[in-house]
């Protein structure tokens, strides 16, 4: 069995794997990780969006042996000590999220999407998280809550 | 205190949690030895088992245990149907693992226990299974034909309903206008983002059951009646839940076996379903077709309707399968007035995984149906979709009024919800814009849709659900406890699963009790914590649940003023309420409610006869259904090129009564908009002519995304329900009932210069494109 080591929000993990174990399943089944969620075996829903060496991925279609050597920022390892980024705080205050099941993945995408434009326009984001499903919300709070995430990110940017 | 909670944007309390992955879904959960279970489904939409073999899988490494049907017939029971709507209604057997026969595809043959999901899911593969084909039933009509295939030898028609008001007959002789038209209401899958998960435990005498569900009251009473372990026995808890729509409404085949599964092994089993399994086997929703008449005066006034529905039950009656369409008769005289009203249902079997509830249940296609045929009325009489509907709709000085199909309406004001609606979407300006495009021929064309919907919801008074022949009540329970330090705990039977009830139930607290937002927990979800409850479904939540909390509240304060009377040594009648504190009518003397907490729970120096403590329980039944409305205004361009459709703008005007927290509201309405969108768009659960369900995936059952919906335009009109004390209606459902109709009435709005009066739903560029199509050769012809 393929020794594995990747890092995950911050701590190293030495894994022995088998060569079919979802990167996702390793997360969640294997470290514990279980803020990120599967919502499809196909990648359409998004659910299971996290950072593989800062680019997002849908960890339902990575294997944990295509994550060796890699480092991956989940959900849980976004904000710095337990509290929360400034994208997680704006879906807060625009209501951006009802049941939460597609959220986890709906953050990461966002994040993602900013390192393309840190300053996306509405339809930049809706054709950005275009691969990310939410049954709950219609998207209309999504949409304000990654402008609101993206104008907050930008503002500790440049506030000295 | 002074500001009011009751209407603030409170932003959620749930939130925090999910937002940083700190979450409880069923999934995420584990026990010591826990094993996974997977199932083996069926193929064929209908055959006959004639044998299955599991010792391949048995001798696999991981492999802890693996069964068949037969291996369950003896205590597996039947799933069980709650709502035999008529006499003549035939409930079949429905087995939670098939033993004999399978009846569609999907249903499950044989299962797998093993050690984790990888080696249960190499295990499956070991399993044999040999069928002898049956024929697949899949039209309802012919179905019904004296020479179809049977799906149970009972036959193919599950039961039949009739609902008779006024002279139907005189209504429809000689009317001047009769609109006939059929219309197809395509099977749904509801999608929730979570999907289905279980996990049994058990100590050898009691059972612990976590499962995705709406309803883990009625799951613990359901369990126990098919299994026959003793409800005492049985705790549910419903952890996170990961959305519903009615699709976790379900007593189901798997938590059923999983229990079954874990009382045999002594061991704790947990199954997931995939997104695919879930696609199969997660009951599906609508699928009706209708055929509705319409008779009119020639100034547009309704003189009569007719409804007749074929309603497609699939294979089995579940839980509430055969309430759903009939839960529409009472809704397709909508809101209009008229001398006479028909209303004939036939639930009709099919080799299909069974409907069930989907948000809405049933009034979603009651409402399309009327909308979409009030503006084929007003397309006959020329005459603004607008117009007609104001020459018929109840005005807003005739509340209460008693409708046709006999149901009491106690509020509304239709013209001004539909006079916001307008002006928001510029439709005198968006009417002109059209007619230029139309006499520019345009390949773009714009259509204009309305809906101006109403819903019977906040289910509901149990005195009606027993009329209903429905197998519960409609009440629901909570209690609320203040503790020692002044904090408050409330437990709410309604089960969460994304509407934000601890913040609102927050809210209706502080308000009711004087204390601070944060001083207030809710509890939910679990049958040892919850004792009592009826769940979350039907636009039910606040209505009732959120009602039941006030009503508990109410208890409290009569206690505390007892109390506070007792302590400050006064009457009763002397105290005033406000801030939190009771104080003595004209001096400084006051209890607040806190130091009543602390003192009920010291017990030193309490009135004669009262128990040391300051909680209470209540039960709330309503007296009628909730009647939100609205009016949803829709304008889409369609390409008539290609047949793409695109949204340009979306105003909804909702009156749901009085609003608790508009925020929650607000997203309540976005997201139901979307859902309704996605039916008239892009949806459809397809069957091939031998029965396989081709949209197994996300990929080919096409959901709506954010590039695919505009941003909504919402506002409210405000017109308290009378039938509660807090005036809500419920607006869980609000949005997916408006929004199909309003779509789908902009797209043919669209076309109907081209001759075009409608286009089966999801109007895909596909369909669109050949209505254009086919109405052009009928030009040429």
């Amino acid at each position: 069995m393929p020794r594995i080591t990747v890092t995950v929000d911050g701590i190293t993990y030495e894994e022995d794997v088998e060569p079919r174990l979802l990167l996702v399943h390793l997360l969640r089944e294997r470290l514990g990780k279980t803020g990120t969620p599967v919502g499809c075996d196909t990648s359409n829903c998004g659910a299971c969006t996290v950072m593989l060496d800062g680019k997002s991925v849908k960890s339902c279609s990575v294997l944990a042996v295509q994550a060796d050597g890699c480092d991956v920022v989940t959900i849980e390892g976004l904000g710095a000590n337990g509290s929360m980024h400034p994208m997680q705080r704006a879906f807060h205050e625009e209501h951006a999220l009802q049941c939460g099941y597609c959220t986890p993945g709906m953050v990461m995408a966002a994040m993602d999407l900013l390192r393309d434009d840190p300053d996306p326009s509405e339809e930049t984001i809706r054709h950005g998280l275009e691969g990310n499903l939410c049954r709950c919300t219609g998207y209309c709070n999504i949409v304000r809550a990654v402008r609101r995430g993206a104008q907050e990110m930008g503002q500790a940017v440049t506030t000295p | 205190m002074t500001t009011q909670e009751v209407g603030q944007p409170r932003r959620r309390k749930e939130d925090a949690r999910l937002l940083t992955g700190r979450t409880r879904w069923t999934d995420n959960l584990t026990r010591p030895g826990l094993l996974h279970v997977m199932f083996l489904r069926s193929p064929m939409a209908h055959a006959r088992i004639t044998r299955v073999d599991v010792s391949g899988a048995r001798d696999l490494p991981g492999v802890v245990a693996a069964f068949s049907g037969q291996d369950f017939a003896a205590e597996q029971g039947s799933l069980p149907c709650a709502w035999p709507v008529s006499d003549d209604i035939v409930i079949p057997d429905h087995p939670p693992m098939a033993v004999s026969e399978v009846r569609y595809v999907g249903e499950a043959v044989a299962c797998v226990v093993a050690t984790d999901r990888y080696r249960a899911a190499d295990a499956l593969e070991a399993i044999e299974v040999d069928y002898e084909p049956l024929p697949a039933v899949l039209d309802m009509p012919q179905a019904l034909a004296a020479d179809s295939p049977k799906v149970h030898e009972a036959g193919n028609k599950a039961f039949s309903v009739k609902i008779e008001s006024g002279d139907v007959e005189a209504a429809f002789r000689d009317a001047p206008i009769v609109i006939d038209r059929t219309y197809r209401q395509q099977r749904l899958i509801p999608s929730a983002m979570e999907p289905r998960a279980v996990m049994v435990e058990t100590d050898g005498d009691t059972f612990t059951v976590w499962s995705a569900t709406q309803i883990p009251h009625v799951l613990r009473v359901m369990l126990a009646v098919v299994t026959g372990v003793p409800e005492h026995k049985l705790r549910v808890i419903a952890p996170d839940v990961g959305g519903g729509f009615g699709s976790k409404l379900q007593v189901t085949a798997e938590e059923v076996l999983c229990l079954l599964m874990a009382r045999r092994l002594g061991r704790p089993v947990k199954w997931t379903e995939s997104r695919s399994e879930g696609n199969l086997t997660v009951h599906h929703g609508r699928d009706q077709i209708q055929r509705i008449r319409l008779a009119a005066d020639a100034d547009g006034r309704i003189r009569g309707l007719r409804v007749e529905l074929l309603a497609d039950m699939g294979a089995y009656l579940m839980l509430v399968t055969p309430g759903v369409p009939v839960l529409g008769a009472s809704m397709f005289n909508a809101i209009y007035k008229m001398d006479a009203y028909e209303f004939a249902c036939t639930g009709v079997f099919t080799t299909k995984m069974p409907t069930d509830a989907y948000r809405g249940a049933g009034r979603p296609e009651a409402t399309f149906g009327i909308e979409r045929t009030m503006d084929e009325l007003a397309a006959e009489l020329r005459m603004d979709p607008l117009e007609v509907r104001r020459r018929n709709w109840i005005k807003h000085d005739e509340f209460p009024f008693t409708t046709i199909s006999g149901l009491t309406y106690d509020s509304g004001n239709y013209e001004a919800a539909t006079d916001k609606a307008t002006a928001m979407l510029g439709y005198d300006k968006l009417r002109a814009e059209q007619a230029d495009r139309r006499h520019r021929g345009d390949p773009v064309q714009l259509g204009i849709g309305v809906s101006t919907y109403t819903e019977m919801c906040g289910l509901a008074p149990s005195r009606m659900l027993g009329e209903a022949n429905y197998g519960a009540g409609g009440w629901e329970h909570a209690s609320v406890r203040m503790l020692p330090t002044g904090k408050v705990e409330v437990i709410t039977g309604s089960s969460p699963h994304g509407q934000g009830h601890v913040t609102s139930w927050s809210q209706i607290v502080s308000d009711a009790l004087g204390v601070p937002f944060e001083d207030v927990t809710v509890l939910h979800g679990d049958t040892a914590v919850a004792h009592k409850g009826l769940d979350t479904y039907g636009s039910r939540s606040l209505v009732v649940g959120g009602m039941a909390v006030l009503k508990a509240c109410d208890k409290v304060k009569d206690k505390a003023r007892r109390l506070a009377a007792h302590l400050l040594e006064c009457s009763p009648d002397d105290l005033e309420f406000a801030g939190g504190a009771f104080k003595v009518r004209g001096t400084e003397s006051q209890k607040t409610i806190q130091e009543l907490a602390y003192a009920a729970f010291t017990g030193h120096d309490l009135p004669e006869g009262t128990e040391p403590r300051l909680d209470s329980d209540a039960t709330f039944d309503p007296e009628n259904y909730s009647f939100p409305h609205g009016t949803h205004l829709c304008a889409v361009e369609v390409d008539t090129e290609t047949g793409m459709v695109r949204i340009r703008s979306y105003v909804a005007v909702d009156d749901v009564g009085k609003v608790v927290n508009p925020l929650i509201v607000e997203g309540q309405v976005q997201g139901g908009i979307a859902q309704g969108v996605g039916q008239a768009l892009y949806e459809e659960a397809v069957y091939d002519a031998e029965g396989n369900l081709l949209t197994t995936t996300m990929a080919d059952y096409l959901l709506p995304s954010a590039a695919d919906l505009p941003d909504f335009q919402l506002d409210r009109t405000e017109s308290p329900a009378t039938s509660n004390p807090l005036g809500v209606k419920g607006v869980g459902e609000a949005g997916t009932i408006a929004s199909t109709p309003a779509v789908v009435n902009a797209v043919v709005d669209a076309l109907r210069p081209f001759g075009i009066q409608d286009v089966e739903m999801p109007c895909t560029p596909e369909r669109v494109w050949r209505a254009l199509a086919q109405a052009q050769e009928g030009v040429r012809r």
